[in-house]
């Protein structure tokens, strides 16, 4: 076994075990936590995969932002942490279906769809792709090319939900003046 | 390459004791294992000379905080000076008893300290201190640096509510929205010299400021430091511990070593936004005869630190604690609209100047209008003031020109 190899275990069973402390604990705010770990072992992937922008990303958006909110959701309804009631609810054979066939299809499109021999594994070539990855992902999100419409789609989405969000939590001007 | 301790110490002076080492152990090690050995003994060096240097800053922090504020600071532990009085300190916390107060979340309670102090020495690894000493020159720099401060909010969080303690939890609420909040404007105004450098790398961050970063975009750098300020959680900030409301905020409930843990990952951070601020804006170890001499790098990239912490400090002991909705309202309403803006601007200008322009023309054309940005902002602010101000008057009864309530609203109240 490569040391990598062995990084790569490790990181798995941190992630894998979270991810059941997560839907299984029955203290919520202890399962954001674990999902904190979780988010943080699926960062270790990316940092062994190279990926150093995804692995750093990962860390800001998951653990810095999603997950501060969700704790922050727990802490502002505090009879949701005192929770005695199993979280599991009457569905555990179609969870455990949908499971197994999403596991099914990603098995499936792994082994079979991807393309392996069109890129030969040498250390080197990969190495320069990936030092210029955040170059090349600046470029493909602006270039009219590649993805700079989904990108805008993406910003005007994320634009109406901040608009919306506010006008909802605003509050109502009174009828009677 | 048999040793050699006056080429050792020759390597040491010209900052590549590691290339010395690796040539002297080529032959009795495996690459590998002498990759790791350097990679154990960089990381001990840089923790270690963060957790002695924090003695020091505390002890610089509380004697000029004193001598600003008219008073004398420690002068009793360690001759005229107190010299010996942080060091005192430390002894003292080591060896108080840790109290976990009952209800307490426990793996919470005690992962908190560990994280945030982690998470504050895990950000050094991307600083060059001197042109080839940077424990890791990743291409994505700035952007590691912002993803582990992030971190340390979750450690807040953690200790808030697994302190159970209201006090504490109110410090972790408040943490999260300020923290939260003040990443944002810091995140625009780095995007500043990012655009200028195009790199998030620091070392060509570094290399790329033939003239400081502070004279091309002062703007960017005012907002990056105030946003810093509030990150760190100090004064005028320091809402999160707000001593007088709070008592201590998230950390009310340790005690001895954690409770140290807390103050040494809050110096270690204060001291690396001066290195972050000196790094991006004040040209990191840039200075005269760097190219000949390394170690001079070295030098001026601590005097620069210092320095800057010196500045914190200023701040700290001058200004009063802020409430937290001007705190909130300052931010979304100023700060943030004010950095959207800037990175507009400067990137606008930086396409639109010919690549072949004098470094320093093109530095003053980027000040002008980053100058011009700032004081139009202020001067936005005054007038929509002046606005709120004549209008509270107009409700209490005194109808006035918006222009001259100031001074007779003054003297109507001194009346009654």
């Amino acid at each position: 076994m490569t040391g990598q190899q062995i990084v790569f275990i490790i990181i798995s069973v941190l992630t894998l075990g979270a991810a059941i402390q997560v839907v299984t604990d029955r203290n919520l705010f202890r399962a954001a936590i674990a999902l904190m770990a979780s988010f943080l072992g699926v960062a270790g992937f990316y940092a062994l995969l190279e990926a150093g922008f995804l692995a750093a990303a990962q860390l800001l958006v998951y653990i810095g932002a999603i997950s501060i909110l969700v704790i922050f959701a727990i802490m502002m309804t505090r009879r949701l942490m005192q929770t005695t009631e199993s979280p599991f609810n009457s569905q555990p054979w179609w969870g455990l279906g949908a499971a197994v066939l999403l596991f099914a299809l990603l098995a499936f499109v792994i082994i079979d769809r991807w393309p392996t021999a069109q890129y030969p594994d040498t250390p080197q070539v990969a190495g320069e792709t990936l030092r210029a990855n955040v170059t090349v992902l600046g470029q493909y999100l602006v270039s009219p090319d590649f993805y700079v419409l989904p990108f805008e789609v993406a910003s005007v989405l994320l634009l109406a939900a901040l608009v919306g969000a506010i006008f909802i939590a605003k509050p109502q001007r009174e009828e009677s003046e | 390459m048999t040793f050699n301790i006056l080429e050792f110490l020759q390597s040491i002076v010209s900052l590549e004791v590691f290339d010395y080492l690796r040539d002297v152990w080529a032959g009795d090690m495996p690459a590998w294992l002498i990759e790791v050995i350097l990679d154990v003994v960089g990381i001990l060096s840089v923790s270690t000379f963060m957790l002695l240097v924090v003695l020091y800053l505390i002890w610089i922090e509380r004697k000029v905080a004193a001598r600003i504020q008219d008073r004398i600071g420690p002068n009793r532990v360690g001759g005229r000076f107190g010299l010996l009085q942080t060091v005192a300190d430390a002894l003292k916390l080591l060896t108080k008893e840790h109290i976990t107060p009952a209800g307490a979340d426990k793996v919470a309670f005690n992962l908190a300290p560990l994280i945030i102090v982690v998470a504050a020495l895990l950000v050094w690894a991307v600083i060059p201190f001197a042109p080839g000493v940077i424990g890791t020159d990743l291409n994505i720099g700035v952007f590691y640096i912002l993803a582990i401060t992030s971190v340390s909010i979750v450690s807040l969080l953690l200790a808030g509510w697994g302190s159970n303690n209201k006090y504490a939890l109110l410090g972790a609420f408040r943490a999260v929205a300020q923290l939260v909040s003040y990443e944002i404007p810091m995140v625009l105004a780095l995007l500043v010299p990012i655009i200028l450098a195009s790199s998030m790398s620091m070392q060509t961050i570094v290399e790329s400021q033939s003239v400081w970063n502070i004279i091309v975009v002062p703007t960017s750098a005012l907002i990056f430091l105030t946003a810093a300020m509030a990150e760190m959680g100090r004064a005028p900030f320091d809402l999160i511990e707000a001593e007088s409301e709070i008592i201590a905020g998230f950390h009310v409930e340790y005690s001895g070593m954690k409770f140290a843990m807390f103050m040494l990952a809050e110096f270690i951070s204060a001291f690396f936004m001066a290195a972050l601020f000196v790094t991006i804006y004040l040209g990191g170890w840039r200075g005269p005869g760097v190219a000949e001499f390394p170690l001079l790098g070295l030098l001026y990239f601590f005097i620069k630190t210092f320095a800057m912490f010196m500045v914190i400090v200023w701040v700290r002991a001058t200004f009063p604690r802020v409430r937290i909705d001007q705190l909130l309202d300052f931010n979304w309403k100023f700060l943030v609209p004010l950095s959207l803006v800037l990175v507009l601007t400067v990137a606008i200008v930086e396409k639109a100047l010919p690549v072949d322009l004098n470094v320093w023309v093109r530095a003053l054309i980027h000040a002008a209008v980053n100058l011009l940005l700032l004081f139009g902002a202020l001067e936005l602010v005054r007038r929509y003031a002046r606005k709120l101000r004549s209008v509270k008057l107009d409700e209490a009864g005194t109808p006035r020109d918006a222009a001259e309530t100031h001074r007779p609203a003054a003297t109507a109240q001194a009346t009654d």
